[in-house]
């Protein structure tokens, strides 16, 4: 068999050849191998794209119409601690565009076993959840005769979070160089060192207080715990995926962000391709619409295939194009013609809408073939 | 303690409110306040609030005392003999006007029986709830409030008797409906807005079935018999003003059979219909180019180095034409001054307009459709009787529409026509369905309306009863004469070559960007670019330096004004539009190089 399938080594590629394979029951002679290698072949190259077919307008539009019927609702979880996603055009939008900052950033934590099984899992999610001191102070006193900061804390929540009184001795003292913390019973007594003793100091030291990080992970600032089938995960509001990747109880495999960039900087371009087109396909799938993926295949190939992330605007792929014309014809033309005209750019006239413009034969489709003579 | 505000604005402060707007208003009543000023209490905000600006929106309602309302069969008797007139009634405190702040405090009942001890007011007319045109809607209460407004917004534009004095009027875009008839389903409002003196429609006898498929989708079938005997038809009228304009230098404009060395003079014949003053005469039928009144103005631009001219300085053709696909007749012309003193003229065009397929057609309840099919009356459906419907509307307009009101006119105007009266259709007040439907059980017809009728091509029998019954049709004034346009080939714009646009200008109908996605989609190349050489030039190309040469037709010789004579010059072809382009951008400082290559 392995003889027979080493010709289709170019012909086929090594998925359609495992899948052969791993189909083909043993014992089978190589005659017959040959036949179903080639009915295999036949297939594969039927549903090939053929050669001049415009791939990107027929994307283009097989994403455009079904985008006019989007509504512009935002999909939201039921349940206690309501979460709201952007859903529908604007974030396909957005995925397009290659946002840096997208509107609302969150992931889907899998768990390893036995926390997926919902070990713990209101403690993990609440662990995960970046909390700040705040939290956990119900009164802030200034004592300006002493020159002395106490913070009443809420011990109860502090024994929950099991935050132990020398953490937060610890973050506080690195405020400020000169300062002291100390904790009797439920009060928090920060006092300033030395003899130069500044009032403004500790006005200064009272209003870091609050915003000083004591838990979690950074950029998380919701969970969600939920069951996903017969799994439990949780959705967090905000995202720092790189942080959540390292904690031992997360699956790493199947953990997702929705932020392609922070993707694409902790897993890298490809894994970043994927959640584009998977984040797209989503979003299409709950409006009920229905798109050929490799659309959204193709277009996710063209914004990530210069190995960042590079949107459908004027900045991104398209200033990437190599014809002036093609440039000009999208947005801001005085800008890119000057330009050209500065470094004597030339345009080849290699692409549609060049040819558009001049109204010469388009090279795709039935324009493609030229003919030679001698 | 409440605040009193007047017109916003603080004045003082009372203890009971509620005294002070019932003393305030029996004041009012008795005519010792102004009828126009508005009292009222917000109960949220504990103010009094007293208004007498000008623009707030008041209506008229009857007051209600003790459960009953003020107006009386006395008052109204003495209306009838003219003992009183209606601003006696407000004077006396009968009817008085509310705005939308004491309406708050109000409480109204729509009709006499419902009055209850807690009612304030009597609305006068329960149609009062809707505008005037809506109100001429017949049995408007069966329907769904979007087809009122659907209804009322047809009938704003629906052909009619305008103004008696039409004849003698110049007014733009006129149309006038021949014999127009008053409904025979009828409401209130026809006779207060006096409608039989400007109606606007005809009665016809509409049949509710399919016919042949061509009355799909609201379209409707009408008998060439009926339109042949005047259905429907309606003339349109359009002036053409000319007038004579004065210039620097006491030139003029004049108004004369243009010379034949005016520039941009037309030919003999478009100017034939013009007698010796320049101006067309009356009932000449003209159409597309001919000359209605006959101008010519002085040279555009005079400057100094002119007068040294040896010849004389053309004048240019102005004349008045008729426009692209228009025809008709002459109907009246008039010769008067404008305002500056200047000779003025006026014509007016007439054109009888017979309907036609795609003229649009409504019956008052939004049921508007376009004609899909003339049929010979021979071929019409009729009834045992033999009457044939003059129009046939599609069943299927009705049920998504829930036009209830359409059926019902259908009987009622039935009923009218058998019985020789008007039926009174007013919109929650009309005459009752049930007596109706009796009524016309009496007159020996079917109580649904329906009847027995025959294929007129066949004659035979329908299996279904047919819902026939006399409407009251519109004809509204979008008729496809003013609207038919074709192009192949015709008038280019100046600047970019490409075909005009729009109707007026004889213009093509652009095969926009999108549209151009779709050819590239499929990868018509060469389709797409036969589409796009509506403005395709050949233009020399010189090779040295890449700019547009300068071919001398003359000579029959290209040179390049930057290379000269000695460069080789190459014609291309391309569109004008891209051409213009590489000229803009000459004019930013951007040099446009074309490189040319061998194709092969």
């Amino acid at each position: 068999m392995e003889s027979t399938l080493k010709n289709y080594k170019d012909k086929l590629p090594i998925k359609l050849l495992d899948e052969i394979r791993e189909n083909t029951p043993k014992g089978v002679s190589s005659s017959r191998v040959k036949k179903i290698a080639d009915a295999v072949l036949e297939e594969f190259s039927s549903s090939q794209v053929e050669p001049g077919e415009s791939v990107g307008i027929v994307s283009a539009e097989s994403l455009g119409e079904p985008g006019t019927q989007m509504t512009l609702n935002t999909f939201h979880f039921a349940g206690v601690a309501e979460m709201n996603v952007t859903m529908g055009l604007p974030r396909i939008i957005e995925i397009l565009d290659g946002r840096k900052k997208i509107a609302t950033p969150m992931m889907e934590i899998y768990l390893k076993s036995p926390y997926n099984k919902g070990k713990d899992i209101k403690k993990i999610a609440e662990s995960i959840k970046e909390s700040e001191l705040k939290e956990f102070i119900i009164e802030v006193d200034i004592n300006i005769a002493e020159i002395n900061i106490d913070v009443k804390l809420n011990t109860a929540k502090l024994k929950e979070a099991g935050i132990k009184d020398q953490e937060i001795i610890k973050v506080v003292e690195k405020l400020s160089k000169n300062c002291t913390a100390k904790i009797n019973d439920s009060s928090l007594l920060i006092k300033l060192k030395g003899k130069d003793q500044n009032i403004n100091e500790l006005y200064k030291i009272k209003e870091k207080i609050k915003s000083i990080y004591i838990s979690g992970i950074k950029g998380v600032s919701q969970v969600l715990p939920v069951r996903r089938e017969d799994e439990f995960i949780i959705i967090t509001a905000g995202t720092n995926l790189k942080d959540i990747l390292e904690l031992e109880f997360v699956d790493d495999k199947k953990t997702v962000s929705n932020d392609i960039y922070e993707i694409e900087s902790v897993l890298g371009i490809e894994a970043a391709r994927q959640a584009m087109i998977n984040e797209i396909f989503k979003v299409i799938e709950t409006q009920g619409l229905n798109i050929d993926i490799r659309h959204i295949m193709l277009v996710s190939d063209v914004i990530c295939n210069l190995g960042k992330i590079k949107g459908i605007t004027r900045y991104g792929i398209v200033s990437e194009k190599p014809s002036v014309l093609a440039r000009a014809s999208f947005e801001t033309p005085i800008r890119h013609l000057i330009n050209a005209s500065m470094i004597g750019e030339v345009d080849e006239l290699n692409s549609v809408i060049e040819n558009v413009m001049l109204n010469q034969p388009i090279p795709v489709g039935t324009g493609i073939m030229k003919l030679y003579s001698k | 303690m409440t605040e009193v505000l007047h017109n916003g604005k603080f004045i003082g402060t009372v203890h009971d409110p509620k005294e002070v707007i019932t003393q305030f208003k029996e004041e009012r009543r008795k005519g010792k306040i102004s009828s126009e000023i508005n009292i009222s209490y917000n109960e949220k905000s504990d103010d009094l609030l007293i208004e007498s600006t000008k623009g707030r929106v008041t209506r008229p309602l009857i007051v209600v005392k003790d459960s009953k309302p003020l107006l009386t069969q006395k008052h109204i008797e003495q209306l009838e003999k003219g003992e009183i007139t209606y601003s006696d009634l407000i004077l006396q405190g009968v009817i008085e006007y509310v705005d939308a702040g004491e309406e708050e405090n109000a409480l109204v009942s729509f009709k006499e029986e419902e009055i209850t001890d807690k009612h304030t007011h009597l609305e006068l007319l329960p149609l009062a709830m809707v505008g005037l045109a809506t109100s001429l809607v017949p049995f408007g209460n069966f329907n769904a409030s979007t087809r009122l407004n659907a209804g009322s917004k047809n009938q704003k534009q629906a052909l009619g008797f305008y103004a008696a004095n039409y004849l003698v009027r110049m007014d733009m875009d006129v149309n006038l409906l021949h014999s127009p008839q008053i409904p025979i389903v009828t409401s209130v409002t026809h006779t207060i807005s006096d409608y039989e003196k400007h109606p606007a429609g005809q009665n016809i006898i509409v049949a509710v079935m399919s016919f042949d498929g061509y009355n799909m989708e609201d379209a409707i079938v009408i008998n060439q018999g009926s339109i042949q005997r005047g259905l429907a038809r309606s003339t349109y009228y359009r002036p053409e003003i000319a007038a004579e304009l004065r210039y620097q230098g006491g030139l003029i404009d004049e108004i004369s059979i243009p010379d034949k060395e005016v520039r941009g003079y037309r030919s003999e014949q478009d100017y034939r219909y013009l007698e010796e003053d320049g101006i067309i005469f009356p009932e000449a039928q003209v159409t597309e180019g001919d000359v209605i009144i006959g101008k010519s103005s002085p040279p555009r631009f005079l400057s100094s180095l002119d007068e040294y001219n040896l010849t004389q300085s053309q004048r240019r053709e102005s004349s008045t034409a008729m426009k692209h696909g228009e025809r008709g007749t002459i109907d009246f012309v008039m010769i008067t001054e404008n305002e500056e003193g200047n000779k003025l003229v006026q014509v007016r065009l007439r054109d009888q307009r017979i309907p036609e397929i795609g003229d649009k057609f409504t019956s008052r309840h939004g049921q508007k459709g376009v004609v899909g099919l003339i049929v010979p009356q021979n071929d019409m459906p009729f009834s045992a009787n033999g009457i044939t419907p003059d129009l046939l509307f599609n069943p299927h307009g009705i049920p998504s529409r829930m036009t209830i009101s359409h059926l019902v006119e259908l009987v009622g105007g039935k009923v009218g026509a058998l019985s020789g009266r008007y039926i009174d259709g007013t919109t929650f007040t009309s005459e009752n369905e049930v007596d109706l439907r009796k009524e016309l059980q009496s007159r020996g017809f079917r109580d649904d309306g329906t009847e027995t009728m025959y294929n007129g091509r066949t004659g035979e029998m329908f299996s279904a009863k047919i819902f026939v019954g006399n409407m009251y049709y519109l004809k509204l004034k979008h008729m496809v004469a003013n609207k038919l346009h074709s192009r192949a080939r015709g008038p280019i714009q100046l600047l970019t070559r490409q075909p005009t646009e729009g109707r007026a200008k004889e213009g093509g109908l652009r095969l926009g960007e999108m549209e151009k996605d779709t050819f590239v989609a499929h990868g018509a190349s060469l389709l797409l670019k036969d589409r796009f050489d509506s403005d395709k030039t050949v233009v020399p190309v010189c090779e040295e330096c890449g700019l547009i040469a300068i071919h001398d037709e003359f000579k029959n010789r290209s040179y390049c004004s930057v290379c000269g004579d000695n460069t080789v010059i190459t014609n291309i072809e391309l569109s004008y539009a891209f051409k213009l382009m590489l000229d803009e951008l000459k004019t930013l400082g951007i040099y446009p190089k074309l490189t040319l290559e061998d194709r092969y």
